[in-house]
Formats: C-alpha cells, sequence, structure tokens
C-alpha cells in the first residue's frame, strides 16, 4: 500500500508569523469540526458503554432499586452453562464465517469477466446482500423445516426418516450459520469485485509474459493487490460473526432448549427479553462481548495505523 | 312506548347534563387491547361505563400487544394511569411486592365478588388481599381431530391409560398420537402443567411453581414418568415447529391430538376444520383421588398505586365484575367470563371450557409462565423442550432446573 499524500509535511516555517486571532482559529477550527462528531460517538458509544459496565456491578430489574452487588455477576457467568454455549457457539460462528472469504473471492474471481449480460450474473449473486436478515432467516427456516421445508424432504427421500437441522442441538448452529453466510459471501464478493477493478493490468500483462499462470498467478500477482479488499472482508466478516443476532433470533429464538445462543442473544434474553430483565447479569454479557470485540478491534487499528505511518 | 322512553331518557339527560359537564372527572386506562376483537370489547366496556356513570370520561390508551409488557414497566413507575391491564397469578407478583398495584380487598368484599368470581380468588390473592379484577379467561385442554378418531376406531379417553392405548391404535396407522411445535416454548409447558396436576393436583403445582419443592423432587419425577409413556407418539422434530404449523398436522390428519388453549380453534377452523370434524375434551385423569384442576391464563384489571382517582377506579372494577357486563364483553372477546352468573354463547368449545372450568374443584392454574418467575419459567420451559427430544437427560435437566430454582428464589 502506498502511502497518501494527505499527510503532508508540517509547512515549512518561512515568512511572517501569522496573527494572533488567525493562530487560534487555526488551532481552534478542527476541534470545532470534530465536535458534532465527538458528541454524538460520546452520547451514543462512549458513555453507554461504561454505563453498561457500571450496570454490570448491579442486581436490577428495571423496575425497583438497584442493587450493589460487586462482580458476583460475573461470578455467576462462570458458573452459567448457557453462558458457555453461546461462548463456545460465537467460536464457531467466528471461524466458519470466515468461509464467507473465500467464496466470496472465488465468485468474484469467477465472474469477474467480459461475457454478454455479466450485469445480470452479478446482481443475481449479489442479490442475498440486497434482501433484509430477517427474510434470509425466514427463508432458511422454512427450508429446513420439518414436514414441508426443501431441505427436509431431501433429507429423507435420501436416509427415510429426515434430518431436521433446527431441531438438533448438535447442527442447528450451523444451520443458522449456512443461513448467514449466504449474503455474508454475497457481501465479500462485491469487495472483491471492485477489488479486482483495481488491479493493475501492467502487472498481469508482466506476469503472464514470464510465464505465472492459474495459481500462481492468483497468489503471487492478484492477491498482493487485493489487500486493502481482503483487509475489509475480514473486519466486515469478524465483526458479522460476532453480532450474529437477527438470524439467531428469527430461526431459533435460541432453542433448541438454548443451545443456538450466542452471546448477543444471551445478553438480549437476560435483559431485555419477556422472561429476563436481569439488566446487571445481562450487561455482564454485554461487558464480555465487547471484551471479545476489542481484541479484535484493537488488532484492527494497529493495522490500519502501522499502515497510514507506512511500515 | 318508544317515544315516550326516548322523551323521558332526554329529559333526563337534560337534567344531569349541566353537572355533569360541571365536574367530568377523568380515568385514564392503558390496556394492550390491540388487536380487533380486544379492543371492540374495551371499547364497548368503557361505553357501558360512562353510560352507567355520566360524570366520569375514560380515556382509553391502547399500547401494542408486545410492547405493552415492556411499556408497563415504564409507566407504573413513572406517569401512571388509574387502571391498567395485567394478567393473573405470579405474573402480577413482582409489581405487587414492588408495591406498584393497590390493594382492592374492599371492592371484592363490598361486591361479593369472593362468590362471583370465586374461580379466580386465589389466582387473585397474595399475601391474604386482592390486587385487580379478572374480566376473561379461556380454557386449555386438548383438541383432537373427530376423523383420526373415526378411523382408528377409538373412543375419546377418560383416563391417562386409554389415552395410551390409543396412541398405540394411532401409531399403527402411521398417525402421530400426540402433535404439538415448541419452537416458542410454552407448548409444551401446557404439558407438563396438565401433567403435574393431573399427577400430583393444584397445591403441589402452585408450589412447584412457586419454588417451595425442589425440582429433584420424587414427584416431579413421576410426572415425567407419565410424559414419557406418550413421548415415542409424539411428533418428531417438535422443537423446529411453530405452534401454527402443527395445527396443520391436526388439519391434515396427521396428528390426532393437540394439548393446547382455546384460542387456537380459530387457527384450526382457518385450516378448514369445523365443529364436525374439531373436538374438544378435559385432560384425562391420571390420579383419581385429586381433586380436578384446570388451567386458565386469566386477563385482569389492576390499579396503580400510583393512580390519581382511585375512587373511580374502584367503581369500574365493581363494573367490569359484574355478570352481564362480562358476558358481553366475552362475546366480542370469543372467550369466557368469570363470573359464574355470566352466561356463555353457543360456541361448543366455550360451552365445554365454561363447563369444566366453573366445575373444578381443584383450582385454577394459570399457565406456567405466569405461575413462575419468568426466570423460572424460561428455564422450565428450555427444560420441557430438550425432555421431549431427549428423555435420558432428564436427570440432567432437573438438576439445571434446581439450580436456577434456588438462585431465583432467593431473593
Amino acid at each position: 500500500m502506498t502511502v497518501s499524500p494527505a499527510m503532508s509535511e508540517p509547512r515549512a516555517e518561512t515568512g511572517m508569523p501569522a496573527p494572533r486571532r488567525r493562530r487560534l482559529n487555526r488551532k481552534l477550527a478542527p476541534w470545532l469540526f470534530l465536535a458534532p462528531g465527538v458528541l454524538m460517538f460520546l452520547i451514543y458509544v462512549l458513555i453507554p458503554i461504561g454505563e453498561s459496565m457500571w450496570i454490570s456491578f448491579f442486581q436490577w430489574d428495571g423496575l425497583s432499586a438497584k442493587h450493589w452487588i460487586g462482580i458476583e455477576n460475573y461470578l455467576e457467568l462462570l458458573d452459567d452453562d448457557a453462558f458457555y454455549t453461546s461462548l463456545k457457539n460465537n467460536l464457531i460462528w467466528l471461524v466458519l464465517y470466515m468461509l464467507a472469504i473465500p467464496f466470496g473471492l472465488f465468485i468474484a474471481l469467477f465472474l469477474n469477466q467480459t461475457v454478454r449480460g455479466i450485469r445480470i450474473y452479478k446482481s443475481l449473486f449479489f442479490f442475498p446482500f440486497v434482501i433484509s436478515q430477517v427474510v434470509v432467516g425466514l427463508i432458511f427456516s422454512w427450508f429446513y423445516a420439518p414436514g414441508f421445508g426443501l431441505f427436509f424432504e431431501l433429507t429423507k427421500w435420501l436416509d427415510g426418516t429426515g434430518i431436521a437441522i433446527l431441531a438438533n442441538p448438535n447442527t442447528v448452529t450451523y444451520g443458522i450459520i449456512a443461513a448467514g453466510l449466504w449474503p455474508q459471501i454475497a457481501y465479500c464478493m462485491i469487495l472483491y469485485l471492485t477489488g479486482l477493478n483495481a488491479v493493475a493490468p501492467d502487472q498481469i500483462e508482466a506476469a503472464r509474459l514470464d510465464g505465472a499462470k492459474g495459481i500462481k498467478m492468483l497468489w503471487y500477482v492478484v492477491l498482493p493487490q487485493l489487500r486493502p479488499a481482503t483487509f475489509i472482508a475480514v473486519v466486515v466478516t469478524v465483526i458479522g460473526a460476532l453480532r450474529s443476532f437477527d438470524l439467531v433470533s428469527i430461526m431459533t429464538d435460541g432453542g433448541p432448549f438454548g443451545s443456538s445462543r450466542v452471546l448477543s442473544y444471551y445478553m438480549y434474553e437476560q435483559a431485555l427479553s419477556e422472561y429476563g430483565y436481569r439488566m446487571g447479569y445481562g450487561a455482564a454479557i454485554a461487558v464480555v462481548l465487547f471484551a471479545i470485540m476489542m481484541i479484535f478491534i484493537s488488532g484492527f487499528i494497529w493495522k490500519m495505523w502501522r499502515d497510514e505511518r507506512g511500515l | 312506548m318508544n317515544f315516550l322512553k326516548t322523551t323521558a331518557l332526554v329529559a333526563l339527560m337534560g337534567s344531569i347534563a349541566i353537572p355533569a359537564m360541571a365536574e367530568q372527572r377523568v380515568l385514564k386506562l392503558f390496556t394492550d387491547a390491540s388487536d380487533p376483537a380486544p379492543k371492540a370489547a374495551f371499547e364497548q366496556l368503557v361505553k357501558g361505563f360512562e353510560a352507567e356513570n355520566p360524570d366520569v370520561k375514560v380515556e382509553v390508551n391502547t399500547f401494542d400487544h408486545e410492547g405493552y409488557k415492556t411499556a408497563i414497566r415504564n409507566f407504573l413507575t413513572a406517569d401512571s394511569p388509574d387502571l391498567a391491564n395485567w394478567y393473573a397469578g405470579n405474573r402480577m407478583a413482582p409489581f405487587v411486592n414492588a408495591g406498584q398495584f393497590t390493594d382492592v380487598s374492599d371492592v371484592w368484599e363490598e361486591n361479593g365478588l369472593k362468590d362471583s368470581l370465586g374461580s379466580a380468588l386465589k389466582s387473585m390473592t397474595i399475601d391474604g388481599k386482592q390486587w385487580g379484577v379478572p374480566y376473561t379467561y379461556y380454557q386449555w385442554g386438548i383438541y383432537y381431530n373427530k376423523d383420526v378418531y373415526k378411523k382408528a376406531g377409538v373412543e375419546v379417553p377418560k383416563t391417562w391409560d386409554e389415552f395410551i392405548s390409543n396412541c398405540k391404535k394411532f401409531k399403527e396407522m402411521g398417525v402421530d398420537c400426540l402433535t404439538t411445535g415448541t419452537k416458542a416454548l410454552w407448548p409444551a409447558a401446557g404439558i407438563f402443567d396438565y401433567l403435574d396436576l393431573r399427577t400430583n393436583g393444584y397445591d403441589f403445582h402452585m408450589k412447584l411453581t412457586s419454588g417451595e419443592i425442589p425440582w429433584t423432587d420424587d414427584r416431579v419425577k413421576a410426572v415425567f414418568a407419565e410424559w414419557k409413556k406418550v413421548l415415542p407418539y409424539t411428533t418428531k422434530n417438535v422443537a423446529a415447529i411453530d405452534w401454527q404449523d402443527a395445527v396443520s398436522n391436526i388439519v391434515q390428519g396427521k396428528a390426532a391430538n393437540y394439548v393446547m388453549g382455546n384460542f387456537a380453534v380459530a387457527t384450526f377452523k382457518d385450516g378448514g376444520m369445523t365443529n364436525d370434524t374439531l373436538g374438544f375434551m378435559d385432560f384425562p385423569t391420571i390420579n383419581p383421588d385429586i381433586p380436578r384442576a384446570e388451567e386458565a391464563p386469566t386477563d385482569t384489571i389492576h390499579i396503580p398505586a400510583g393512580a390519581k382517582n382511585k375512587a373511580d377506579a374502584k367503581k369500574f372494577l365493581a363494573y367490569v365484575a359484574k355478570a352481564d357486563v362480562q358476558t358481553k364483553m366475552n362475546e366480542e372477546l370469543g372467550q369466557l367470563p368469570i363470573n359464574k352468573n355470566s352466561s356463555v354463547g353457543d360456541d361448543p368449545y366455550l360451552q365445554a371450557g365454561f363447563k369444566i372450568l366453573s366445575t373444578a374443584d381443584g383450582g385454577i392454574a394459570q399457565f406456567f409462565d405466569r405461575d413462575a418467575p419468568a426466570q423460572m419459567a424460561k428455564a422450565g420451559m428450555e427444560g420441557f423442550q430438550e425432555f421431549m427430544a431427549y428423555p435420558d437427560h432428564l436427570d440432567a435437566i432437573l438438576e439445571r432446573l434446581e439450580k436456577v430454582r434456588q438462585r431465583v428464589y432467593k431473593n
């Protein structure tokens, strides 16, 4: 990656010093421009994070008075099977969701050609990303549904009894991830398609003259040029995996018997659902989820910072 | 005659109109009656009350049914109405214990409600006081496909043993004896509640749901032993099925019986069943020595502690409790009145329900998720769902529930 010229050198200190007011303005102006953003960020991100952490030390049903219990919520988490189920599922989500990147790349390479009507094919492949997650969830839960689902009927034809993916605690998470991958692959594909537009044709030409082709061409010539696209694809996929809430909620409500819960859904269940109203406990789960996200986010920020400095 | 009546009425109205305008008092009612039928029922109720009390104006504020469950927690503490809808049993306990509802025992006493609303007295009482007035409920029981019964050549069972032996016949025909859809968890609780009410009785069930009996108790295990008998004849993969989808199993004759609440009748009929093909029976007897208890979730009206016009709110409660008012209201709702002097429409399912509920001498349970506190209910229903899929996990499930019990009721 090249360094953009935006990070220009400090202005050469020549000529007359600027009048005081202008200097003050120059110092103040960036802060003024930043102010709306900073304010929003404070109100809607930073303060709520702090508040969540604060609430996680209380026992509170949202109705009566808060009751300070220190780290008891966290101690309870350590002894909570449902929490470990959610944590495990979150890990499965993280790992399997990454499949969206190679699949997306593959489809992008496949579609990156000039054939008649290629735009139609591209938009067809992009289609699942455009529809809402709720619709994706519904489509897949009907697809899997015992009794009338296409997938169920297919497995019934094969093995006689049929496999109800969403009723089996061992398969349910994979079933939901498969539904999530569908739009996520489309997303990664579009990222790579735009990336492929930026691949320098002269380098391809040069590589071809040197006799590179197939996998080697892809690995040594194309992929390095796609690094920015890959980076973004990893970021959105990791975040998508960690906040996987809507599909779980639509397809299973965390079931059967809580085996498809993920942290974000468990947090919602404990704090906000009909059977919950344990604000403190929900907040404690949120804090754990935040800590996990922080690992990735700080990794990304560190990498971006390094790139910006051109290391 | 008619003319006379009208003139008399006009004259009467004229004479009271002026003082009424002078001091019209306001009564604020918050309700979750957002569906068409409940909405119409409440409009009619309010109109009737205003006609009887011209000096009171009732302002109704209707919330979305699901949103109401969250909203009530806010408005009770912040901006309290004079009247609010809620549910009986343990569902009202958090509000009663937090001092958010007004004690209305005097309304019960003065209007003889302990007699006329007797079937709901237990579920409206906490600490020996009454905290609201019930206006409607509906029965649970077993809905069955009469054609399937005819084809199998079996009788409608009276006892659980007969029920199970019928199941064997259904299985030979390739029909599921019992169907359900537990994706939303609660349908499984209906089965558990009835098995417990029939095996151990109302008092035990109430003690269990209020946390006085450990889940690892042998009597609880006995309930699951009864349940296990029917599991081989139950539809497979119910955890992934919505309750409405399970209805179609009955409609299409793929299954014979369904433990459900009366609200499901509309869904059965949408699927094409009629009074001739859809049957209703009381849940069969398991232990004949136990007084018969039933399950009937009850909807109620309460006076929040922060109400500004409690005097008129109490008048309103007394009005809601009247026999004729409940008759009319429940005609709109398509449900059952609680007042024993009310009458029920021609609907055969309501007739049957009214009969079994008004003669239930064991008591009336609200439903697992209303009798047990929220967290216990959630864990319990998940346990039932797991048990239906993996009956061998029973011991692990019960131990988990016991752990939850010890935490939930501690405070």
